[in-house]
């Protein structure tokens, strides 16, 4: 079955991030291509981090997903150029990581209000969290520490 | 001027690259679950898998130029100790946590800057590992930059644990600025700048963060070298790997 691309981007934007599964691959910005070569199906997806373990696990997850839907040749193919930005992050994926509980990325380097009180009154607690992508904060007002998605 | 270059000499550079954040993204991990706080010890383990990550790259770019069908799990876990190529500051232990912060510091303005040029290769394969690589080196500098800076500038006892650090690893940073026929032979391809180059923006960089950190670079000229060419490892070497290699050496083939 040989379906359009577009079909397949929108069967690849209801995937959930597996660390992150508010936002979908499609809004992180690490899916890069779909494209049809004969009839195998070739996603190109580039690495957040060159080390993030859950790489594998999203390319586990696209071809399970795409073979569910009935394609029967899928290739996964890793790009590395460009390198991945949170730039490339939508603004709704932002939203949705705010309304989450994790500060989004900002390009000053640091999370620009509590995702919980709103307070612009932060300190940083340490450079490294809980995976490759984040940061850990603390809100000065309520006290409260969370995670903020460093921009790179 | 970019020339030609012979696939054996590129290949020899990618170990060198390669070794260096697997040895260190090792001995980095050592520290998991051993840190002084929480937030080290994820710090340190989130290191250690950049390392990892950009080991991946390097070595997994090494066995395709190679062309003998080995991946990059064939080169990190198949190798002894003499086919290993990354400078011998990187497979010394950790010592304290101060120790460990300063390796990963000289280290880390290493990759910053060597990173930086590599990323006008001429090689685009290795212009986008570098690209993707500097990122992560930016990121661990400041991190081990601040830390050197608070624990130099700290206790009168943190202050002489990193003086005594610095001391002591210092002499291991030549290697890292020393090229041989590989090195020369790839700078002249233009796939890598020639090391010696480095050394100016290297020195600013690390000279900024001592001296903030109010610790000094200690005399003497000795340089210790033998890795980056496997001519000579220290007795660290084995006892790593039998640690990193032993489960792909008792159950070959093994995979999770
Ligand atoms: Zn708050």
């Amino acid at each position: 079955m040989q379906v359009s691309s577009d079909q397949v981007w929108a069967w690849l934007s209801a995937l959930p991030d597996p660390e992150i599964p508010v936002i979908s691959l499609v809004e992180l910005g690490v899916i890069r291509g779909v494209a049809w070569e004969d009839d195998t199906c070739v996603v190109t997806v580039t690495p957040t981090y060159s080390g993030c373990p859950a790489t594998s696990m999203i390319e586990r997850d696209i071809e399970a997903e795409l073979k569910t839907k009935g394609i029967e040749k899928v290739e996964l193919r890793r790009q590395l150029a460009p390198a991945w930005t949170t730039d490339w992050m939508t603004d709704e994926a932002r939203a949705k990581l705010e309304a989450y509980g994790i500060a989004p990325p900002e390009p000053a380097g640091g999370p620009k209000r509590c995702p919980r009180c709103g307070s612009e009154k932060l300190e940083k607690i340490s450079q490294f969290g809980s995976t490759p992508c984040k940061a850990q904060w603390r809100c000065i007002d309520c006290l409260e520490p969370f995670e903020y998605f460093k921009c790179i | 001027m970019a020339g030609k270059l012979d696939n054996p000499s590129l290949f020899e550079f990618l170990l060198r690259m390669g070794d260096n954040t697997l040895i260190l993204g090792h001995r980095v991990s050592e520290w998991c679950g051993h840190a002084p706080v929480l937030e080290e010890d994820i710090a340190l383990a989130n290191t250690a898998l950049d390392l990892i990550g950009q080991t991946q790259m390097w070595l997994g770019l090494a066995g395709e130029v190679e062309g003998k069908g080995r991946s990059a799990d064939d080169l990190a876990f198949l190798r002894d100790a003499w086919d290993f190529r990354n400078a011998l500051m990187l497979e010394l232990p950790n010592g304290d946590f101060g120790q460990t912060l300063m390796r990963q510091f000289l280290f880390d303005a290493w990759q910053v800057v060597m990173l930086g040029r590599l990323m006008q290769s001429t090689d685009a394969r290795v212009a986008a590992i570098a690209a993707k690589a500097s990122k992560e080196a930016a990121y661990h500098v400041e991190r081990s930059g601040h830390t050197v800076v608070g624990l130099g500038d700290g206790t009168e006892e943190s202050h002489r644990r990193m003086q005594e650090a610095l001391d002591y690893l210092y002499p291991y940073v030549g290697e890292l600025f020393v090229s041989d026929a590989i090195d020369t032979a790839v700078a002249e391809a233009g796939i890598a700048p020639k090391l010696e180059t480095l050394r100016e923006e290297y020195d600013a960089l690390v000279g900024r963060v001592l001296s903030a950190a109010t610790l000094s670079i200690p005399g003497g000229s000795y340089v210790h070298q033998g890795g980056r060419d496997g001519r000579m490892h220290t007795e660290h070497l084995g006892h790593l790997l039998s640690s990193m290699q032993w489960l792909q050496r008792a159950y070959p083939g093994c995979e999770w």
